[in-house]
């Protein structure tokens, strides 16, 4: 529990309560402008009730994240947690208690190697031919249909079973694995317990059939891997990052691929700009992740050692939490930033963090995001949002902030 | 136009890769970035500052020598 003097606070008294409530599923909170221009580093309170504070300026958020002395050990006795609930969350659990036994640097570096823009991009076709297949079921089944349920969920869950060498057959248990292991507002401890429990058993017949049968896929590549000191990932680490894989990659892309849509409909024009010049597809996907005001909960740090920030002392033992959303709408940093520009070059927005841990399957998710895109701009050029934007409803989890439905006709 | 980029910074991110394709790899045995060209065509020119400005680790640099 980091202690609410950490940072000295801005004069108000209380501290916020964090995440900020959302006025509008689409609309940053209007905080955002006040904290970056007042309270650069915000004490807030989390869930749990311990203390942190929020870093909302470009620069802050950047430096933050790329600073060493900005740990990931959220386990650290007097680090702020993040939820009250005895797991504590995906910032905290097993998988990650495994994957730093492993040292996260060298399975990062295994992982690296797969994910590379490469590697990702010639995935592309795979992808395109999986999108026009739930576009075709989708159709079928007819508008309004909820794009996120038809499209956004699926396809993340199909990439990254094709990544493992899940065979097609499986993939929706994988999905419902996935809800249940993510979605941990809506399922109970036992549910979700067991859903673990699964999905653990499932992994192991899998990597059983892996080894003795080696595809081309990421975990056959993994199984037979060494690494530079000949060491191999053991068979806890290679189901943990089945799941990683699946925490990281799944609800993420799945909710931007909701937004995204969402945003670029909710004021047509832009849709129409993308339905006649799709070679703005690329610039347009940088600029939705950008303009993402519901991104989730943000980056939270522990200072192992006291920095600077934004010119106030951050004492050792405090936990920071970066708002990347909040750092994208910077005027200072983004000309017109609470403006979508659907061409705008360069992006350096910080949608999957900075440094060096920010995150390593950004190329997947841009190549997945640019051909759903692609494909909708292609296949559904008429598509309209079938409610008012301000219908849209934010969905409630903790973690990760998207839509509970896009509906939308053609 | 001169460029250069810092092995040790560099997070394998690929950004640059989906850039600036032209001009920048990564590795095969641990995604870490390759720099085909330190002195791109003028035509590439625009991208390699946009690679520079989005690589989340800092680790290119670009100087117009």
């Amino acid at each position: 529990m980091s202690s609410e003097t950490a940072v000295s606070g801005n004069g108000r008294g209380s501290a916020l309560s964090y995440p900020l409530p959302l006025e509008d599923a689409l609309e940053p909170p209007a905080a955002w402008a006040v904290l970056r221009e007042e309270a650069p580093v915000a004490p807030v309170v989390l869930p749990s009730g311990d203390g942190a504070s929020l870093v909302t300026r470009y620069d802050d958020v950047k430096q933050v994240l790329s600073e060493p002395r900005c740990t990931r050990q959220l386990d650290a006795d007097d680090a702020a947690r993040v939820s009250a609930n005895e797991s504590g969350g995906v910032f905290n659990d097993s998988m990650a208690e495994s994957l730093a036994g492993a040292g996260q640097q060298r399975w990062r570096r295994m992982l690296t190697k797969w994910f590379t823009a490469k590697r990702m991009t010639m995935l592309r076709p795979d992808i395109e031919a999986m999108t026009d297949r739930l576009v075709d079921e989708m159709v079928e089944r007819g508008h309004p249909a909820d794009l996120k349920a038809c499209v956004g969920f699926p396809l993340p869950v199909w990439v990254i079973c094709a990544l493992l060498g899940v065979p097609d057959s499986d993939r929706d248990r994988f999905a419902r694995w996935s809800d249940m292991l993510l979605n941990l507002t809506r399922y109970g401890q036992e549910e979700i317990d067991a859903a673990q429990a699964q999905f653990h058993a499932y992994m192991a017949g899998h990597l059983e059939a892996k080894r003795a049968d080696p595809g081309d896929d990421l975990l056959s590549t993994l199984i037979t891997t060494t690494d530079s000191d000949g060491g191999r990932l053991t068979d806890a680490e290679l189901a943990a990052t089945g799941q990683a894989l699946l925490i990281a990659g799944h609800e993420t892309t799945a909710n931007m691929i909701g937004k995204m849509t969402a945003m670029l409909l909710a004021d047509r024009t832009r849709w129409e700009r993308l339905v006649a010049d799709p070679s703005l597809v690329r610039t347009a996907v940088e600029e939705a992740l950008r303009f993402d005001a519901n991104p989730g909960f943000g980056m939270p740090r522990y200072v192992k050692e006291g920095v600077e920030v934004a010119g106030a002392e951050v004492p050792r033992g405090s936990t920071l939490v970066c708002s990347m959303a909040a750092a994208n709408r910077d005027e200072t940093a983004f000309e017109d930033a609470g403006r979508m520009r659907l061409d705008r070059s360069p992006n350096p927005h910080l949608a999957f963090g900075a440094g060096p841990h920010s995150c390593l399957g950004q190329s997947l998710a841009r190549t997945e995001l640019q051909t759903v895109l692609d494909v909708l701009l292609r296949r559904l050029p008429t598509l309209e949002l079938a409610v008012a934007p301000e219908e849209l409803r934010p969905v409630e989890g903790l973690v990760v902030g998207g839509l509970r439905e896009v509906p939308v006709r053609w | 136009m001169n460029v250069t980029v810092d092995e040790d910074k560099c997070c394998g991110a690929g950004a640059c890769v989906l850039a600036a394709p032209d001009v920048f790899d990564q590795r095969d045995e641990d995604g870490v970035v390759v720099l085909l060209t330190a002195g791109p065509d003028a035509s590439e020119h625009a991208a390699v500052r946009e690679a520079a400005e989005v690589c989340p680790a800092g680790a290119i640099t670009v100087s117009d020598s």
